[in-house]
Protein backbone atom coordinates (compact mmCIF):
# COMPACT_ATOMS: atom_id res chain seq x y z
CA UNK A 1 0.00 0.00 0.00
CA UNK A 2 1.26 3.48 -0.78
CA UNK A 3 0.44 6.86 0.71
CA UNK A 4 -2.54 7.52 -1.48
CA UNK A 5 -4.12 4.22 -0.55
CA UNK A 6 -3.54 4.79 3.15
CA UNK A 7 -5.10 8.20 2.91
CA UNK A 8 -8.08 6.78 1.10
CA UNK A 9 -8.44 4.03 3.68
CA UNK A 10 -8.51 6.60 6.48
CA UNK A 11 -11.04 8.71 4.59
CA UNK A 12 -13.22 5.65 3.99
CA UNK A 13 -13.11 4.74 7.66
CA UNK A 14 -14.09 8.24 8.70
CA UNK A 15 -16.94 8.30 6.22
CA UNK A 16 -18.19 4.90 7.30
CA UNK A 17 -18.10 5.79 10.99
CA UNK A 18 -20.11 8.88 10.27
CA UNK A 19 -22.70 7.03 8.22
CA UNK A 20 -22.90 4.23 10.75
CA UNK A 21 -23.47 6.53 13.70
CA UNK A 22 -25.91 9.01 12.17
CA UNK A 23 -29.47 8.64 11.07
CA UNK A 24 -29.47 10.46 7.75
CA UNK A 25 -33.00 9.73 6.59
CA UNK A 26 -34.74 12.32 8.74
CA UNK A 27 -36.99 14.01 6.20
CA UNK A 28 -36.58 17.73 5.66
CA UNK A 29 -39.54 17.84 3.30
CA UNK A 30 -41.83 16.90 6.17
CA UNK A 31 -40.47 19.96 8.02
CA UNK A 32 -42.20 22.18 5.48
CA UNK A 33 -45.57 20.51 6.14
CA UNK A 34 -45.02 20.55 9.89
CA UNK A 35 -44.30 24.28 9.68
CA UNK A 36 -47.62 24.88 7.96
CA UNK A 37 -49.53 22.77 10.52
CA UNK A 38 -47.97 24.91 13.26
CA UNK A 39 -48.98 28.13 11.49
CA UNK A 40 -52.53 26.79 11.12
CA UNK A 41 -52.55 25.81 14.80
CA UNK A 42 -51.32 29.25 15.85
CA UNK A 43 -53.93 30.91 13.62
CA UNK A 44 -56.65 28.79 15.24
CA UNK A 45 -55.49 29.83 18.70
CA UNK A 46 -55.40 33.50 17.68
CA UNK A 47 -58.90 33.19 16.22
CA UNK A 48 -60.16 31.62 19.45
CA UNK A 49 -58.67 34.39 21.58
CA UNK A 50 -60.14 37.07 19.32
CA UNK A 51 -63.57 35.48 19.16
CA UNK A 52 -63.79 35.91 22.91
CA UNK A 53 -62.85 39.53 22.51
CA UNK A 54 -59.68 39.00 24.41
CA UNK A 55 -56.67 40.89 23.26
CA UNK A 56 -53.73 38.54 22.98
CA UNK A 57 -51.54 41.11 24.65
CA UNK A 58 -53.61 41.17 27.78
CA UNK A 59 -54.48 37.50 27.75
CA UNK A 60 -51.07 36.15 27.34
CA UNK A 61 -49.80 37.40 30.64
CA UNK A 62 -49.69 34.81 33.40
CA UNK A 63 -53.30 34.00 34.08
CA UNK A 64 -53.96 34.71 37.73
CA UNK A 65 -57.47 33.46 37.22
CA UNK A 66 -59.58 36.58 37.70
CA UNK A 67 -61.86 34.87 35.21
CA UNK A 68 -61.15 31.26 36.06
CA UNK A 69 -63.72 29.64 33.81
CA UNK A 70 -62.54 31.25 30.61
CA UNK A 71 -58.91 30.73 31.51
CA UNK A 72 -59.67 27.05 31.79
CA UNK A 73 -61.53 26.84 28.50
CA UNK A 74 -58.75 28.67 26.71
CA UNK A 75 -56.17 26.26 28.09
CA UNK A 76 -58.35 23.31 27.06
CA UNK A 77 -58.70 24.69 23.56
CA UNK A 78 -54.98 25.29 23.33
CA UNK A 79 -54.25 21.78 24.57
CA UNK A 80 -56.47 20.19 21.92
CA UNK A 81 -55.07 22.55 19.29
CA UNK A 82 -51.44 21.75 20.06
CA UNK A 83 -52.10 18.03 20.39
CA UNK A 84 -53.67 18.08 16.91
CA UNK A 85 -50.61 19.86 15.51
CA UNK A 86 -48.30 17.43 17.30
CA UNK A 87 -50.14 14.31 16.07
CA UNK A 88 -50.27 15.51 12.47
CA UNK A 89 -46.59 16.49 12.63
CA UNK A 90 -45.45 13.14 14.02
CA UNK A 91 -47.48 11.25 11.41
CA UNK A 92 -46.12 13.36 8.55
CA UNK A 93 -42.58 13.11 9.87
CA UNK A 94 -42.84 9.35 10.18
CA UNK A 95 -44.33 8.79 6.71
CA UNK A 96 -41.82 11.06 4.94
CA UNK A 97 -38.83 9.69 6.85
CA UNK A 98 -39.89 6.16 6.05
CA UNK A 99 -40.20 7.08 2.38
CA UNK A 100 -36.81 8.81 2.31
CA UNK A 101 -35.08 5.85 3.98
CA UNK A 102 -36.55 3.56 1.34
CA UNK A 103 -35.44 5.89 -1.43
CA UNK A 104 -31.90 6.02 0.01
CA UNK A 105 -31.83 2.26 -0.25
CA UNK A 106 -32.10 1.18 3.35
CA UNK A 107 -34.82 0.74 5.85
CA UNK A 108 -32.68 1.25 8.86
CA UNK A 109 -35.22 1.78 11.56
CA UNK A 110 -32.49 0.45 13.76
CA UNK A 111 -29.86 1.62 16.21
CA UNK A 112 -29.20 5.03 14.66
CA UNK A 113 -32.89 5.89 14.33
CA UNK A 114 -33.71 4.65 17.81
CA UNK A 115 -30.76 6.48 19.35
CA UNK A 116 -31.77 9.74 17.69
CA UNK A 117 -35.42 9.35 18.71
CA UNK A 118 -34.71 8.51 22.33
CA UNK A 119 -32.34 11.46 22.68
CA UNK A 120 -34.99 13.70 21.14
CA UNK A 121 -37.85 12.36 23.22
CA UNK A 122 -36.35 12.53 26.72
CA UNK A 123 -35.98 16.35 26.87
CA UNK A 124 -39.09 16.80 24.72
CA UNK A 125 -41.33 14.76 27.03
CA UNK A 126 -39.84 16.58 30.00
CA UNK A 127 -40.77 19.87 28.32
CA UNK A 128 -44.28 18.66 27.53
CA UNK A 129 -44.91 17.67 31.13
CA UNK A 130 -43.39 20.89 32.39
CA UNK A 131 -45.77 22.89 30.18
CA UNK A 132 -48.71 21.00 31.68
CA UNK A 133 -47.38 21.89 35.12
CA UNK A 134 -47.17 25.56 34.06
CA UNK A 135 -50.77 25.43 32.83
CA UNK A 136 -51.79 23.81 36.10
CA UNK A 137 -50.26 26.75 37.98
CA UNK A 138 -52.02 29.20 35.61
CA UNK A 139 -48.76 30.35 34.09
CA UNK A 140 -50.10 30.22 30.55
CA UNK A 141 -47.81 33.01 29.45
CA UNK A 142 -44.74 30.88 30.00
CA UNK A 143 -46.04 27.87 28.08
CA UNK A 144 -45.03 29.12 24.62
CA UNK A 145 -41.48 30.12 25.66
CA UNK A 146 -41.05 26.80 27.49
CA UNK A 147 -42.18 24.84 24.45
CA UNK A 148 -39.62 26.67 22.31
CA UNK A 149 -36.83 26.23 24.86
CA UNK A 150 -37.40 22.53 25.48
CA UNK A 151 -37.91 21.84 21.79
CA UNK A 152 -34.63 23.61 21.00
CA UNK A 153 -32.79 21.61 23.67
CA UNK A 154 -34.31 18.38 22.36
CA UNK A 155 -33.13 19.14 18.83
CA UNK A 156 -29.69 20.03 20.10
CA UNK A 157 -29.52 16.70 21.90
CA UNK A 158 -30.76 14.69 18.90
CA UNK A 159 -28.53 16.53 16.43
CA UNK A 160 -25.50 14.48 17.48
CA UNK A 161 -27.11 11.53 15.77
CA UNK A 162 -28.27 13.10 12.52
CA UNK A 163 -27.44 15.95 10.13
CA UNK A 164 -25.68 18.93 11.72
CA UNK A 165 -28.31 21.37 10.48
CA UNK A 166 -30.63 20.15 13.23
CA UNK A 167 -28.19 21.67 15.73
CA UNK A 168 -28.56 25.10 14.15
CA UNK A 169 -32.34 24.77 14.21
CA UNK A 170 -32.15 23.81 17.88
CA UNK A 171 -30.00 26.82 18.78
CA UNK A 172 -32.35 29.17 16.92
CA UNK A 173 -35.35 27.73 18.80
CA UNK A 174 -33.55 28.25 22.12
CA UNK A 175 -32.74 31.89 21.27
CA UNK A 176 -36.33 32.48 20.21
CA UNK A 177 -37.56 30.83 23.41
CA UNK A 178 -35.42 33.07 25.58
CA UNK A 179 -36.52 36.23 23.78
CA UNK A 180 -40.17 35.20 23.99
CA UNK A 181 -39.80 34.52 27.72
CA UNK A 182 -38.99 38.23 28.09
CA UNK A 183 -42.04 39.20 25.99
CA UNK A 184 -44.74 36.78 27.08
CA UNK A 185 -47.46 38.97 25.56
CA UNK A 186 -46.23 37.96 22.12
CA UNK A 187 -46.02 34.26 22.99
CA UNK A 188 -48.24 33.10 20.17
CA UNK A 189 -46.28 35.07 17.58
CA UNK A 190 -42.96 33.67 18.78
CA UNK A 191 -44.51 30.23 18.83
CA UNK A 192 -45.63 30.63 15.21
CA UNK A 193 -42.14 31.87 14.27
CA UNK A 194 -40.37 28.97 15.98
CA UNK A 195 -42.63 26.08 15.07
CA UNK A 196 -43.93 27.49 11.79
CA UNK A 197 -41.49 29.72 9.98
CA UNK A 198 -38.26 28.08 11.22
CA UNK A 199 -39.53 24.60 10.31
CA UNK A 200 -40.42 25.74 6.83
CA UNK A 201 -36.99 27.34 6.28
CA UNK A 202 -35.27 24.27 7.74
CA UNK A 203 -37.37 21.96 5.57
CA UNK A 204 -36.59 23.82 2.37
CA UNK A 205 -32.86 23.90 3.18
CA UNK A 206 -32.72 20.18 3.94
CA UNK A 207 -34.78 19.29 0.90
CA UNK A 208 -32.42 21.13 -1.44
CA UNK A 209 -29.28 19.83 0.28
CA UNK A 210 -30.06 16.15 0.68
CA UNK A 211 -33.34 15.01 -0.78
CA UNK A 212 -33.64 16.16 -4.35
CA UNK B 1 9.54 1.50 7.17
CA UNK B 2 10.06 -2.16 7.97
CA UNK B 3 8.99 -1.51 11.51
CA UNK B 4 5.81 0.03 10.20
CA UNK B 5 4.95 -2.99 8.12
CA UNK B 6 5.60 -5.32 11.03
CA UNK B 7 3.47 -3.18 13.29
CA UNK B 8 0.44 -3.12 11.02
CA UNK B 9 -2.09 -5.69 12.02
CA UNK B 10 -2.43 -8.42 9.45
CA UNK B 11 -6.02 -9.09 10.45
CA UNK B 12 -6.89 -5.64 9.14
CA UNK B 13 -5.25 -6.02 5.76
CA UNK B 14 -8.62 -6.15 4.12
CA UNK B 15 -10.71 -3.04 3.59
CA UNK B 16 -13.83 -4.97 4.45
CA UNK B 17 -12.51 -5.89 7.88
CA UNK B 18 -11.54 -2.30 8.56
CA UNK B 19 -15.04 -1.32 7.48
CA UNK B 20 -16.69 -3.80 9.82
CA UNK B 21 -14.56 -2.58 12.73
CA UNK B 22 -15.35 1.07 11.89
CA UNK B 23 -19.07 0.41 12.14
CA UNK B 24 -18.69 -1.52 15.39
CA UNK B 25 -16.54 1.20 16.93
CA UNK B 26 -19.38 3.73 16.77
CA UNK B 27 -22.25 1.32 17.39
CA UNK B 28 -22.54 -0.91 20.42
CA UNK B 29 -23.85 -3.63 18.14
CA UNK B 30 -24.93 -4.04 14.56
CA UNK B 31 -27.11 -6.56 12.77
CA UNK B 32 -25.89 -8.57 9.81
CA UNK B 33 -28.16 -6.75 7.39
CA UNK B 34 -27.10 -3.33 8.69
CA UNK B 35 -23.46 -4.21 8.03
CA UNK B 36 -24.38 -5.55 4.61
CA UNK B 37 -26.15 -2.31 3.67
CA UNK B 38 -23.44 -0.02 5.03
CA UNK B 39 -20.59 -1.89 3.43
CA UNK B 40 -22.46 -2.86 0.28
CA UNK B 41 -21.34 -6.49 0.27
CA UNK B 42 -22.73 -9.89 -0.63
CA UNK B 43 -23.80 -12.24 2.18
CA UNK B 44 -20.99 -14.70 1.56
CA UNK B 45 -18.25 -12.12 1.40
CA UNK B 46 -19.38 -10.39 4.57
CA UNK B 47 -19.84 -13.66 6.43
CA UNK B 48 -16.32 -14.87 5.69
CA UNK B 49 -14.74 -11.62 6.91
CA UNK B 50 -16.94 -11.65 10.00
CA UNK B 51 -15.88 -15.15 10.91
CA UNK B 52 -12.21 -14.24 10.41
CA UNK B 53 -12.61 -11.32 12.83
CA UNK B 54 -14.48 -13.55 15.27
CA UNK B 55 -11.69 -16.12 15.14
CA UNK B 56 -9.16 -13.37 15.89
CA UNK B 57 -11.23 -12.48 18.95
CA UNK B 58 -11.98 -8.96 17.71
CA UNK B 59 -15.74 -9.29 17.50
CA UNK B 60 -18.46 -11.10 19.42
CA UNK B 61 -21.42 -12.78 17.77
CA UNK B 62 -24.81 -13.06 19.40
CA UNK B 63 -27.47 -15.23 17.83
CA UNK B 64 -31.04 -15.05 19.04
CA UNK B 65 -34.61 -15.30 17.89
CA UNK B 66 -36.87 -12.26 17.65
CA UNK B 67 -40.46 -13.19 16.83
CA UNK B 68 -39.19 -16.63 15.86
CA UNK B 69 -36.91 -15.14 13.23
CA UNK B 70 -33.19 -15.64 13.61
CA UNK B 71 -31.35 -12.45 14.39
CA UNK B 72 -27.59 -12.11 14.53
CA UNK B 73 -25.85 -9.12 16.03
CA UNK B 74 -22.16 -8.33 16.16
CA UNK B 75 -20.18 -6.20 18.57
CA UNK B 76 -16.52 -5.31 18.93
CA UNK B 77 -14.59 -6.86 21.83
CA UNK B 78 -12.19 -4.91 24.02
CA UNK B 79 -9.28 -6.50 22.18
CA UNK B 80 -10.82 -5.63 18.84
CA UNK B 81 -11.30 -1.98 19.76
CA UNK B 82 -7.73 -1.75 21.04
CA UNK B 83 -6.28 -3.41 17.95
CA UNK B 84 -8.30 -1.20 15.64
CA UNK B 85 -7.23 2.02 17.40
CA UNK B 86 -3.60 0.95 17.31
CA UNK B 87 -3.91 0.17 13.64
CA UNK B 88 -5.37 3.60 12.93
CA UNK B 89 -2.72 5.37 15.02
CA UNK B 90 -0.02 3.59 13.11
CA UNK B 91 -1.53 4.50 9.77
CA UNK B 92 -1.71 8.11 10.85
CA UNK B 93 1.84 8.18 12.18
CA UNK B 94 3.10 6.65 8.98
CA UNK B 95 1.35 9.30 6.88
CA UNK B 96 2.74 12.09 9.03
CA UNK B 97 6.35 10.97 8.76
CA UNK B 98 6.17 10.70 4.98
Amino acid sequence: MNDQEHLKTLADIKNLMERASKFISLSGLSGIFIGFYALAGAAAAAWYVNSYNYKLTSYYYPVVSTDGALAGSFLNFFLVDSLAVLTLSLLTGYVFTHRLAKKQGFMRWDTTAKRMLINLLIPLATGGLFCLVLAHHHQAGLVAPSMLLFYGLSLLNASKYTHNELRTLGILEIILGLISAMHVEYGLIFWALGFGVLHIIYGITMYYRYER
Amino acid sequence: MKEFILGLNREFESRVRLGIMSVLMVNEKAEFKTLRELLDLTDGNLASHLSALEKAGYIKVKKQFIDRKPNTTYSATKDGKKAFSEHLNLLEKFLKTQ
